[in-house]
Formats: structure tokens, sequence, C-alpha cells
């Protein structure tokens, strides 16, 4: 748990300065302990965060099927159950996908995408169309997720949908049921996602690429190193903190996709677009089958934080490398 | 949609004024294509939007006809009279209103008072309860909803507006001492050390000179908490299932099933269920971008 400063690509001027009042604890001001101002979140967080979880994960060592019905002790059975639960294993291969929809192209769009408006239509057409170009990418990214999600269900919908009402205007009759067809369900749902989040990478990497040096690029172009040499050895390394914070926090966001998936398609069709958050949600509202979507969801908290767990080692290491 | 952000402070204006003439690579045609497929990309980003507002305004007998593409026949706001007729879009809003305004401002009071702690006070253990909160910002909701429900049903708090309140203010509040924290560690000594000189308390230093220092990094943070939640679904479809309780964007889902042969009725409550986020966003766009990138990385 020492990670909290990591994230935060804090510089050594602003470490120093932090380092600077720690006088303040020789003398302290007059007043209650600091320790009644954290009263107000931990009261808090124990009751909304900790007990609840304590809780999830007690409820996942028994057969329950919630409200007032009886518990029966099962141990680990719901885990063990869970490893031979071909559902439990179609969510998270599910959830590769929505690493790629919300990760990999919206990271990958969005450098690019970055990287354009900002050094290149920037300077080309002004900061002003680079402005305007911004603002529509980011658009997606203030609509609630419900909302986002009926427009989706309607663009997608068979028939008269405004996917479908594109291809037959230029002559494909029938065009495909996006939701309904099994095999194209999960890949409407990414479409969706990738829309929705590239605004998040686009936005967040062209203010990290305000901090890079212009006298790098100037440099660079004088040794006549075109605008995708420059990219790649000057933009990428120089705004690998922002890029890091984007990966983290948008595979944590991939790992807990829900409502995309009860808005478009409720799983179907035939359980081909479950992921771990609706399946655990199924489990505990429509199945009444209580302990297994603790169990569920206690197995999904873990993967989590491991993920994220590793990707701060990983960033911490290649911050030391850089370093050294 | 003109103008909506223009967030570059002025010290980093790189301003490509003053530079040399352009190289000749730049005078050529492809700035033209490259600007042609950003404005493509746009187009294709914003388009969601654009037929929506187009079929939001149609007749249900013109849409039924001709699509949603073609130019509407007519302009009319009756599907928006059907909206309001079958779901109260007043109340919803004044949830919506509601619950955001409550947690913003409980999150931030109690984010201001765990960073004064952790950022000024330095507590001990003060590593430990950022991580704790870190990692709580990633835990799935799933993994406490079940006992929330149960315990929210036990107290009388289910399909209560209050029962969505806490539970949000407590997880915003989480995410913003998190961040706070480490702002708060780089307050400047020397006002401290003034402060510490008039002879102010804890309690004093907080509201008379860390408060008002830190105001504008507040105000984003409360802005951010009201959209946070706003947009906010699995825990309000969950607590809160009377219409009367319900948000703007549940209350346009939980619709949506019986929607599905009205298309202009539906788009019609998607265009006045954004309405409110999208006049947010116009109104502190400035203050969000900036938000967003230092939420991000400071």
């Amino acid at each position: 748990m020492t990670s909290d400063t990591s994230l935060r690509s804090r510089g050594s001027a602003s470490r120093a300065a932090a380092d600077r009042v720690t006088p303040t604890r020789g003398r302290p001001f007059r007043g209650v302990s600091y320790w009644w101002y954290l009263t107000p979140i931990i009261v808090g967080f124990t009751a909304v965060v900790l007990v609840p979880f304590a809780v999830n994960v007690y409820t996942s060592f028994f057969q329950w099927k919630g409200g007032l019905a009886p518990m029966s002790w099962y141990g680990l059975g719901n885990y063990t159950d869970l490893l031979h639960d071909d559902l439990f294993w179609e969510s998270f291969r599910n959830t590769a996908f929505m690493i790629v929809a919300i990760v990999v192209v919206p990271t990958v769009i969005g450098l690019v995408l970055a990287a354009v408006l900002f050094d290149y239509l920037g300077r080309t057409f002004g900061p002003r169309a680079a402005s305007v170009l911004r603002a529509t990418y980011y658009l997606p990214q203030i609509v609630p997720i419900a909302v986002a999600g009926v427009v989706w269900s309607w663009i997608l919908n068979t028939q008269g949908g405004a996917i479908n009402s594109i291809l037959g205007a230029v002559g494909i009759e029938n065009g495909p049921d996006w939701l309904g067809d099994p095999k194209l369900a999960l890949f409407s749902i990414m479409l969706m996602l990738v829309w929705g989040q590239i605004g998040y990478p686009v936005i967040i990497f062209m203010s990290a690429l305000q901090r890079v040096d212009p006298e790098l690029h100037e440099a660079a172009e004088m040794d006549g190193a075109n605008w995708w040499h420059r990219f790649r050895a000057i933009s990428i390394p120089q705004i690998r903190p922002e890029v890091f914070i984007v990966v983290l926090t948008a595979t944590v966001g991939a790992l807990k996709v829900f409502a995309p998936v009860l808005i478009l398609t409720n799983g179907g069709p035939e359980s081909s677009t479950y992921v771990p958050s609706y399946y655990s949600y199924l489990n505990f509202f429509q199945l009444s089958r209580v302990g297994y979507g603790s169990a569920l969801s206690t197995v999904l908290t873990v993967i989590i934080f491991i993920i994220a767990a590793v990707l701060l080692w990983w960033q911490r290491r290649s911050v030391r490398n850089l370093e050294d | 949609m003109v103008t909506l952000i223009e967030t570059r402070p002025p010290a980093e204006q790189t301003s490509p004024a003053p530079r040399q003439p352009r190289p000749a690579h730049k005078r050529g045609a492809v700035r033209w294509v490259v600007l042609g497929i950003a404005i493509l990309t746009g187009v294709v980003m914003a388009s969601p939007f654009l037929v929506l507002v187009l079929t939001a305004f149609r007749t249900q007998s013109d849409y039924a006809a001709n699509g949603p593409f073609s130019v509407p026949d007519q302009l009319t706001l009756s599907a928006f009279g059907r909206y309001l007729r079958d779901v109260d879009f007043p109340l919803a809003l004044w949830n919506s209103v509601a619950i955001s305004l409550l947690v913003a401002v409980i999150g931030v009071l109690i984010s201001l008072l765990a960073s004064y702690a952790i950022g000024v006070g330095k507590i001990r253990g003060a590593t430990l309860v950022t991580g704790v909160l870190l990692f709580a910002t990633m835990l799935p909701q799933e993994a406490i909803i079940y006992p929330l429900f149960h315990g929210a049903q036990a107290l009388g708090l289910r399909d209560s507006i209050w029962s969505v309140v806490i539970i949000f203010a407590v997880l915003q509040a989480a995410f913003g001492t998190y961040l706070l924290g480490s702002v708060f560690g780089t307050f400047p000594p020397s006002l401290l050390e003034a402060a510490r000189l008039d002879g102010a308390n804890r309690w004093q230093v907080l509201w008379q000179v860390v408060f008002p220092v830190m105001r504008p990094t507040l105000s984003v943070l409360l802005i951010f908490f009201f959209i946070w939640t706003w947009n906010e679904f699995y825990i309000p479809v969950v607590m809160l299932t009377d219409p009367a309780n319900q948000t703007v964007p549940i209350a346009l889902s939980t619709l949506r099933g019986q929607l599905s042969t009205d298309i202009t009725e539906l788009n019609a409550g998607s265009l006045l269920s954004l309405l409110p986020t999208l006049l947010f966003f116009l109104f502190f766009q400035r203050t969000l971008t900036r938000g967003i990138t230092a939420g991000a990385v400071k």
C-alpha cells in the first residue's frame, strides 16, 4: 500500500516543499487530535465499504437465497462451483474483449488523435480548431451511461435502427442483427464502449503534451525527423505517466463494465455478452443465489486488486529504471 | 458545439506565430487530408447526438415512413409531450439534483476534513489510509451491493434517496481524500507558519487559512462529484425502484422497454435526459477540463 504517490508522478520540487513542512510536527497547532478530522471518513468508509465487503466475503461461504431465507454453510463450495461454471469463464473471456474496447483501442487511437490535434492540426490550423475537435471527441464522456445505452440500443436496433437504415440506404437490405446475433452482440457493445471512451485519453494526452518542451520537437525537426519519428521518440516517452494513468483507470473500468451490458443486451443472446459484474448482479437479484454472487464478486475484486497492484508495481519499476 | 473547451492556461500557450516559415511538407495537401480525417472522426463521434435531435423532433409517422436520416417533414414537440406524460420528469430532475448536490457537498466536506488531517496534519499512518482509499476507489460496486441493499432494507432506507446519498457521499469522499491528501501535502508552509505565530488552532487554520486557498480545487471536486453522481447507474437502479425516487437516467432506462414502439418518444426522452449534463458541461467546461487533467495526474 505504498502506491499513493506513484500514481501522482509528483515532481521532486513539490516533494521538497512537502518536506519543508515537517517542522510543524515538533510544535503542533493547538486543537483536538487530527484523528477527529478523519472520523467522518472512517465511520462512513466502515459502514459503506468495509463492513459490506466483509459481509460479502462472509456470505460467499454460504448457500443463501437472500432476504430472510436460511443460510447454510457451504465452505469453499461456491468457489469450486465457479471453477466448473462455464458462464463464469465466459464472463471473464468477455472481459478480455472489454479491455480491448476500453483500454487498448481508445488508448492507441487517443494517442494518435491527441498528437495529431496538438502538434499537427493545432499548429497548422490554430489551437481553436484543435479545441473544437477535442470537445467533439469528449462529448460522449459526459452522457450518463444509461442514456448512452438507450440511444445505442436504438442505433443498433435491427428494425429501423440507425446503422441498418444507413445500410439499407446503400442497398444492403436486412442488415445484421447487431444485438441479437450471439456472434455480433459483444462487438456491438464494444463499438459503443469505444465511442464512449475515446474522449478520455484524448483530453488527458492533449494536456500532457503541453508539458513537453517544444524545443525538443524543434531540435528533432531540424535534424530531419518527420512527424511520426517525433511522435514515437519524443511525445510518447514524455507523456508516459499519463499513459499509465489512462491504462490503469481504464483497465479497472473494463473489469467493472456493467451498465452497457444490462441496457443493451441483458447478457444475451445466449449469455454471449455476460461479464462478471452482470453475472453477479443476476445471481443476486434474479436467480436468488446470493452466496454464489458474493463469491463471484469477491473473485472479481481480488482480480481487480491484483491487476492494479501489478500495474502500479510495473510502473514504479519502469520509473526507477528510467532514473538509473 | 463550437468552442466547447478552451482550457489551455495562458502560460502554456505555445503560440506557433513567431516561428520561422513552415517546412515545405506542411504546406502541401497532406494537412487537408489529416484535417479531413480528424473532422470525419468528430462527425462520427457526434452523429448519435445529431440523429437523436433529428428524431426527437419528428412525428411518429414521419419516422415510420422515412427513417432517421431524412429531413423531417415538420418539427414537432409532440414526442416530448408524450415523454413528459409517461415519466414525471420534473420529479426525476428534482431527485437527481437533490441527490447529486447533497453528495457533492457532503463528499467534499468529508474529503476536506480527512485530507487536512492527512496532508497538513501528517498523521501517522497517512500512507496506509490513502493506500486503502486508493484501492477502495477500484472496488467493484457489486462486491458491496447486496449487503448495502440488505442493510438499507433493514434500516428502512431502501427506496429512499438518502441511501444513495450516504453511499455516494462516502464513495466519492474516498476518492476525494485520496486526491486532496497529496495536494494538501504541498500546501505552502509559510502560510501555516504565519497562522501558528498568530496562535490559530487547527480548526481555525482549516477554515481561515487552508479552505480559502484550496477553494478552486474544492470547487473542481464539487463539480466532478455532482456529475459522477448524476451519471451513476448501478446502485441507484438497485436501490431506487419506486418511480417517485428515480433519477433522470434511471427513469429513462426503466421506461425504455415500454417505449420500444415509439422511437420518437424514446429519443425525446434521451435528449431531455442528457440536456442537464450537457448544459452543466457547457457552463463549467473550463473548470471541468482543467479538473480532469488535474485529477488524473497531479
